[in-house]
C-alpha cells in the first residue's frame, strides 16, 4: 500500500508541475455548506469575480450543512477537497489548520480590513496565527410579524415581563400561535432559544470568559435563568411543538400562522421572499427596564483555502477579494442577514436586516457560549447543549439539572473548572 | 424431496468426479467476486479495524494505544453511557421488526400465495415503499406526522380517535417506536417476497398429498408449508439482525438526524459511529474513536450471526433434508 | 420435485369459499392503501401550490390551489434527466456485475469441494455485518490512487462490492438445495463446467436471482452517502443527491421540493412496473420447476 502511495504522489508531483506550465486558466472549487446560496453564487458573486480576475474560474459546490462537516473530513483526509473551504468559527475549524489541512494565510493583505475580534474566531488561541477570511455574522432576535402586531395592537416588548404580556395578548386573542418554536431539530432549542435569550442573564462576553477563566459555572443563577425562561416558553409554543421541526416553524410563521418567531438573522433572505406580510424584530428582552442589552452577534461563516491545494495562488488572490469592500457589499445585499465583519461601510437595502444591525448600536454583542475553547472535550458542549435545551422545553429535564449536566460534562475534562 | 439415504447413496460417486475435473474452474468462479470484494470492501474495512488501535494526535499523526480506545468506550462514562444506550436501542428496533414486519411479511405473503384474484398487483403496490429512498421516506412521514400539516391528527379526528394523536417522533417514549413502524412500512415488502419465493417453490404434489389426507388449509399451513419455509425464515431473520445495524440507520439519519433526539432515545451503533467518525458541529470527527465503535458494532453483528449459523441454520437444514 | 400441471393452483383458487375470499382481500386492499397512501400524498399536493398544500393537505388539487409552480422551479433548476441517467448506468451495471459474479461465485462455493471452501464462504459473508460505509476514508483514498474520483465506475465498483456478499450469502443457500441429479446427469453428458453453470444452475436460480436483483437495487439506487462522497461533482451526480441538495436549497418551497420527490419516484415506479413482470414471471417459473 505504501509503495502505492509513494508512486501516486509522484504522479501528482509531476502533474502539478506540469499543469502550471501549461495552464492559463486555473478553476477553483468552494466547498460549502450553504447550498441555499447556490444561486447568489452563480448569479452574482462569481460573475463579480470572474470579471475582474479573467484567467480564474469559480466553482461553487456546497454540501447540504447536515452531511458538510462529514463530507468535507473525507474529502480531504483522501485528498479530493476542493481548493476553498468555507470554515465554521472557532473549535469547528481550528483542528483543521492544526492538521494542516487548512492554510495559515496570517499574511493576507486582505485581512486587515477586519477587527480583531472577528479574526480571532478563525485565529489560534494566542493570535497569532490566522487561517481563514471572516466573512459574516449572523444576529439573534426575534422576528414578529407587524400586522399581527396591529392588529392586537401590540408594541416591541422590551423586557423579560413585557414579552410574556405580549405572548399573553396573543395567546388570549388566539388567531396566532404565539411562539413559533420546535425541540425536534435540537440546535433550534440550543440556538435560537438559550444562546439567544442568555447573554443577558450572562452578561454577554463577561459571562462566557468566566467561563473560560473558570470563574463561573453553568450552575450559576445566571446560566439556568434562561433555561427557566425557556420553560415559560412552552405554554405559548404550538401544540405538539415536541414534533416540531425547523422547517415547520419557518413554515408555520411565513404562512402567518404564529406571531412571533425567535430568529437567527440568516432567515431574513427566505422570510422576505416567502413571507407576504410585512415583518419587524426585537432584540431579546431585558430583565428590568434600563439594563444594558446583550445580543448573540456570532461569528459564523468564514473562508480559507485548503492546505493542499494545487492552486495557492490563485486561492490567495480569491480570498482577498473575499476580504475586500467590494465583495462585503455584495454579499451583505445579496444575502441580508449575513453581516459582513468586514470594516468597510456600506448600505444595507433589507430593511429587517436594517433593524437587526440597529440591534449593534444599542447592544453589547457577543458569540455563542459554547463555541470558544469549551467545546474542544469529551463530551462535547455543544451537542450536550443541543440535547438539554431540547430536553428542557419537553420539560423532560429540569433548568437546575439541565445547568448541572452541562457543568459536570464540562469539569470532566477542562481543567480551570475542575477545582 | 428425495428420499435422504438416496441423496447419501449418490454423493459419493459424484465427489470423485468433480475431483478429477481440476481446480482452474473453480478459481474461474471465484477469482472476479473475491478481487472486487476485497479491494473495495474488504481492505478499507480492515483499514478501519487497523485505525481502532490508534489514538490521533492533534497535529494529525497517530500513536498505538492498544485496546485503549475500547477501554474508553466500555468504562469511560462519557463514551459507556452512550454506547450501552445505542445498543439497547438496536435490540429494540430488531425486536419490532421481528414481532411486526416479519410476521407481517409472513401473513401478507401467505395471503398472497393463495392466488387470490388482482394477487399480482397487491405484491407489485406493496412493494412500492421498500423501492423508495430514505431522503423520501423520511420528509413523506414527517409531514404525515407532522403536528403542523396535521395529516396523521386529521385522520384520527375523522375517525373520532383525535385524542389519540401525539407527536410520537418528538416524545422520548414513542420516538423509537415510531422510526421502528416507519422502518416496518418500508421494508416489510422484503420478507414478504422471500417468504411468498419460499411459499411458491413448495412441491404443489406435496400439498395435493396433505388434501388427500384431508387436513383443512389452515392446518396445512402449519403443518406442511411453514416447516419447509423455515429456512427461509432464518434467513429473514438474519438479514433482520444485520439491516438494524446497517441499513437502519439512514431512516434514523434521514428522520431524526445525527443525534438521535429526543435525548437520545432513537441514538442507535450507527449513528454513534457516524458522529464519532465523522463529527458534527463543533464535534471535530474523530476516525480512531470512531472506527472503534464501528469495530463493536462488527462483533455484536458477528456473535448473532455465529449464534445463527453454529445454533439456528444447522438445525432448520437437517430438517429440510 | 418435478413438473406438475399448472391447473392445481387455479384449482384450489376457485374451491375456496367465498367468505375466505373476502379475507384476504380486506386484508391485502387494507395494506396495500396502508403502503401507498404516503406516496399518494406526495404526489397530489406537488400539484399544488404552498397555501394549497397546508389548508388542505388531503383535498384534490382544486382551481384555487392548482398549480405547476413547482414542477417549474425543479425542471429550470435542476438537470434531473441527466441524473436519472447517471443513476440507472451505475444500477444496471452494479446490478449485473453482483447478479453474474455473485452466482459464480456461490456456484463455486455450494458446489465445490476444495480447501478453502469453508473459509472462503464465510470471507464472502464478513462484508455482509459490516456497513461498507465504515471504510469511506480508504476507500476514497484509493479512488484518488486510481484516479476514479467524480467517476461512474469509482461507484460501479463500490456498490458491487457491497452487493456480493448478501448476493453469495442468499444464493450459496438456495444453490445448496439444488438436487444433484441434474448437474451429475449434465456431466454424465460431458458438459463442461462452465456450461453446467450457465446452461444447467443458472435458469434453476432464476427466481432467487431477480429476487436477489430487486433487493440489491434498492441500496444503490437510493444510496446517498458514496455519490457526494465519490462522485459529488455536476456530471456524475445521482438522482437521490440532486433531489437531497434541491430540498437542502428549497427548505420552505414545499412545492418544489414536492415536485422534486414526485418526479424521483415515478421512474423509480414506472421501471418497477415493467421490471416486477419479469419478476414474478421468474419466482412462478421457477417455483414449477424447482
Amino acid at each position: 500500500m505504501k509503495h502505492l502511495l509513494m508512486k501516486t504522489t509522484a504522479g501528482a508531483a509531476l502533474c502539478l508541475l506540469g499543469g502550471t506550465a501549461v495552464a492559463q486558466e486555473v478553476t477553483l472549487t468552494v466547498e460549502s455548506w450553504r447550498s441555499e446560496d447556490q444561486a447568489i453564487w452563480d448569479n452574482t458573486l462569481i460573475p463579480a469575480f470572474e470579471e475582474s480576475h479573467p484567467d480564474i474560474k469559480i466553482d461553487f459546490t456546497p454540501t447540504a450543512p447536515t452531511e458538510y462537516n462529514a463530507a468535507l473530513n473525507a474529502r480531504l483526509e483522501g485528498g479530493t477537497a476542493g481548493d476553498i473551504i468555507t470554515c465554521r468559527s472557532f473549535d469547528g475549524s481550528l483542528p483543521l489548520y492544526n492538521k494542516g489541512q487548512l492554510a495559515d494565510i496570517t499574511d493576507l493583505e486582505g485581512l486587515e480590513n477586519f477587527p480583531d475580534f472577528a479574526k480571532a474566531a478563525w485565529s489560534t488561541d494566542d493570535g497569532a496565527n490566522t487561517f481563514c477570511v471572516p466573512m459574516a455574522s449572523v444576529i439573534h432576535g426575534f422576528i414578529y410579524n407587524r400586522e399581527a402586531f396591529d392588529e392586537l395592537g401590540l408594541e416591541e416588548p422590551e423586557t423579560v415581563d413585557e414579552f410574556f404580556a405580549v405572548l399573553d395578548a396573543i395567546k388570549e386573542d388566539g388567531t396566532y400561535i404565539p411562539l413559533a418554536m420546535g425541540s425536534a431539530d435540537q440546535w433550534e432549542a440550543a440556538t435560537m432559544a438559550y444562546t439567544n435569550i442568555g447573554p443577558n442573564y450572562w452578561k454577554g462576553e463577561e459571562g462566557r470568559q468566566a467561563l473560560i477563566d473558570g470563574e463561573a459555572k453553568f450552575t450559576d443563577e445566571e446560566f439556568v435563568a434562561p433555561y427557566e425562561q425557556m420553560v415559560r416558553w412552552t405554554d405559548y409554543m404550538g401544540s405538539a411543538y415536541q414534533a416540531q421541526s425547523y422547517s415547520d416553524s419557518q413554515n408555520l410563521f411565513t404562512l402567518g400562522r404564529a406571531a412571533i418567531y425567535p430568529a437567527g438573522s440568516w432567515e431574513i433572505s427566505g422570510f422576505t421572499e416567502q413571507a407576504f406580510f410585512e415583518m419587524g424584530a426585537f432584540p431579546p428582552p431585558v430583565q428590568a427596564e434600563g439594563d444594558t442589552c446583550y445580543i448573540s452577534d456570532h461569528t459564523d461563516i468564514g473562508i480559507g483555502m485548503n492546505g493542499n491545494t494545487e492552486h495557492p495562488e490563485a486561492a490567495r488572490e480569491f480570498l482577498n477579494w473575499v476580504a475586500s469592500p467590494e465583495f462585503a457589499e455584495l454579499y451583505t445585499n445579496a444575502l441580508p442577514g449575513f453581516f459582513s465583519l468586514s470594516n468597510a461601510e456600506f448600505e444595507i437595502e433589507n430593511p429587517l436586516a436594517q433593524e437587526f444591525m440597529s440591534f449593534r448600536d444599542n447592544c453589547e454583542s457577543t458569540v455563542r457560549v459554547a463555541s470558544q475553547i469549551l467545546s474542544r472535550g469529551e463530551p462535547n458542549l455543544w451537542n450536550e447543549m443541543w440535547v438539554l435545551s431540547a430536553n428542557v422545553l419537553n420539560e423532560s429535564t429540569s433548568p437546575e439539572e439541565a445547568g448541572q449536566q452541562l457543568q459536570d460534562g464540562l469539569a470532566s475534562w477542562y481543567e480551570p473548572q475542575q477545582n | 424431496m428425495t428420499d435422504a439415504t438416496t441423496q447419501m447413496a449418490d454423493r459419493r460417486p459424484t465427489r470423485r468426479r468433480r475431483r478429477r475435473a481440476g481446480t482452474a474452474h473453480i478459481v474461474v468462479f471465484l477469482a472476479p467476486a473475491l478481487l472486487i470484494y476485497t479491494i473495495f470492501s474488504i481492505y478499507p474495512l480492515v483499514e478501519s479495524l487497523r485505525l481502532s488501535l490508534f489514538d490521533g494526535l492533534d497535529d494529525g499523526s497517530a500513536v498505538w494505544t492498544g485496546l485503549g480506545n475500547y477501554a474508553r468506550l466500555l468504562f469511560d462514562s462519557n463514551w459507556s453511557v452512550r454506547f450501552w444506550n445505542a445498543l439497547w436501542n438496536n435490540l429494540i428496533l430488531f425486536f419490532i421488526h421481528m414481532v411486526v414486519q416479519n410476521p407481517l411479511g409472513l401473513l401478507l405473503a401467505a395471503l398472497l400465495s393463495l392466488a387470490p384474484r388482482f394477487g399480482g398487483a397487491y405484491r407489485t403496490l406493496i412493494f412500492v415503499p421498500t423501492l423508495l429512498s430514505v431522503v423520501i421516506v423520511g420528509f413523506v412521514w414527517e409531514l404525515i406526522l407532522s403536528p403542523l400539516w396535521g395529516v396523521a391528527e386529521g385522520m384520527l379526528s375523522a375517525v373520532g380517535l383525535g385524542f389519540l394523536y401525539a407527536p410520537w417522533l418528538g416524545l422520548e417514549d414513542s420516538a423509537l417506536t415510531a422510526v421502528s413502524l416507519i422502518s416496518v412500512w418500508q421494508y416489510v415488502g422484503i420478507p414478504m417476497m422471500l417468504i411468498y419465493a419460499a411459499l411458491l417453490s413448495i412441491p404443489d404434489e406435496l400439498l395435493d398429498a396433505a388434501r388427500v389426507d384431508g387436513l383443512s388449509g389452515w392446518w396445512i399451513f402449519w403443518k406442511v408449508k411453514l416447516p419447509l419455509i423455515l429456512p427461509t425464515l432464518g434467513i429473514v431473520a438474519i438479514l433482520t439482525y444485520i439491516g438494524n445495524f446497517t441499513s437502519a440507520f439512514d431512516l434514523i439519519y434521514s428522520i431524526q438526524g445525527v443525534l438521535g433526539p429526543p435525548d437520545y432515545s432513537t441514538d442507535i451503533m450507527g449513528t454513534l459511529m457516524f458522529r464519532t467518525f465523522f463529527g458534527q458541529q463543533t464535534q471535530i470527527g474523530d476516525i480512531y474513536m470512531g472506527a472503534t465503535v464501528a469495530s463493536m458494532m462488527f462483533f455484536v453483528i458477528l456473535v448473532g450471526v455465529t449464534i445463527y449459523l453454529v445454533g439456528v441454520q444447522r438445525r432448520l437444514t437437517r430438517y429440510e433434508m | 420435485m418435478t413438473d406438475t400441471p399448472d391447473t392445481s393452483r387455479s384449482r384450489r383458487g376457485r374451491s375456496k369459499s367465498w367468505g375466505t375470499a373476502a379475507t384476504v382481500h380486506a386484508v391485502l386492499l387494507g395494506y396495500t392503501i396502508i403502503a401507498l397512501f404516503p406516496v399518494i400524498v406526495v404526489i397530489l399536493n406537488s400539484f399544488k401550490n404552498r397555501r394549497g398544500i397546508f389548508t388542505e393537505p388531503l383535498a384534490l388539487p382544486g382551481p384555487e390551489t392548482f398549480s405547476l409552480e413547482g414542477y417549474s422551479t425543479v425542471l429550470s433548476e435542476g438537470s434531473f434527466l441527466l441524473y436519472y441517467g447517471n443513476s440507472l448506468i451505475v444500477t444496471v451495471v452494479s446490478l449485473f456485475l453482483i447478479l453474474l459474479l455473485g452466482a459464480m461465485a456461490a456456484h463455486a462455493l455450494s458446489e465445490y469441494r476444495f480447501r478453502l471452501n469453508g473459509i472462503l464462504s464465510v470471507y464472502m459473508i464478513l462484508g455482509i455485518m459490516v456497513p461498507i460505509r465504515l471504510g469511506t476514508v480508504a476507500i476514497l483514498q484509493l479512488m484518488v490512487q486510481l484516479d476514479l474520483v467524480n467517476t461512474l465506475v469509482s461507484l460501479i465498483f463500490v456498490y458491487t462490492a457491497q452487493g456480493l456478499p448478501i448476493a453469495v450469502f442468499i444464493l450459496t443457500e438456495f444453490m445448496r438445495t439444488l438436487s444433484r441429479d441434474i448437474k451429475d446427469c449434465a456431466r454424465v453428458d460431458g458438459l463442461s463446467e462452465y456450461r453446467i453453470f450457465f446452461e444447467v444452475v443458472l435458469p434453476l436460480v432464476r427466481p432467487v436471482l431477480a429476487t436477489v436483483a430487486v433487493f440489491s437495487m434498492i441500496p444503490i439506487w437510493n444510496d446517498l452517502w458514496f455519490p457526494l462522497i465519490l462522485a459529488s461533482s455536476d456530471a456524475t451526480k445521482t438522482v437521490t443527491l440532486g433531489v437531497q441538495q434541491f430540498i437542502g436549497q428549497y427548505t420552505v418551497n414545499w412545492s418544489a421540493v414536492l415536485a422534486s420527490l414526485s418526479i424521483a419516484i415515478l421512474p423509480v415506479l414506472v421501471l418497477y412496473a415493467i421490471f416486477s413482470r419479469q419478476l414474478i414471471s421468474g419466482i412462478t417459473s421457477g417455483a414449477v420447476k424447482g
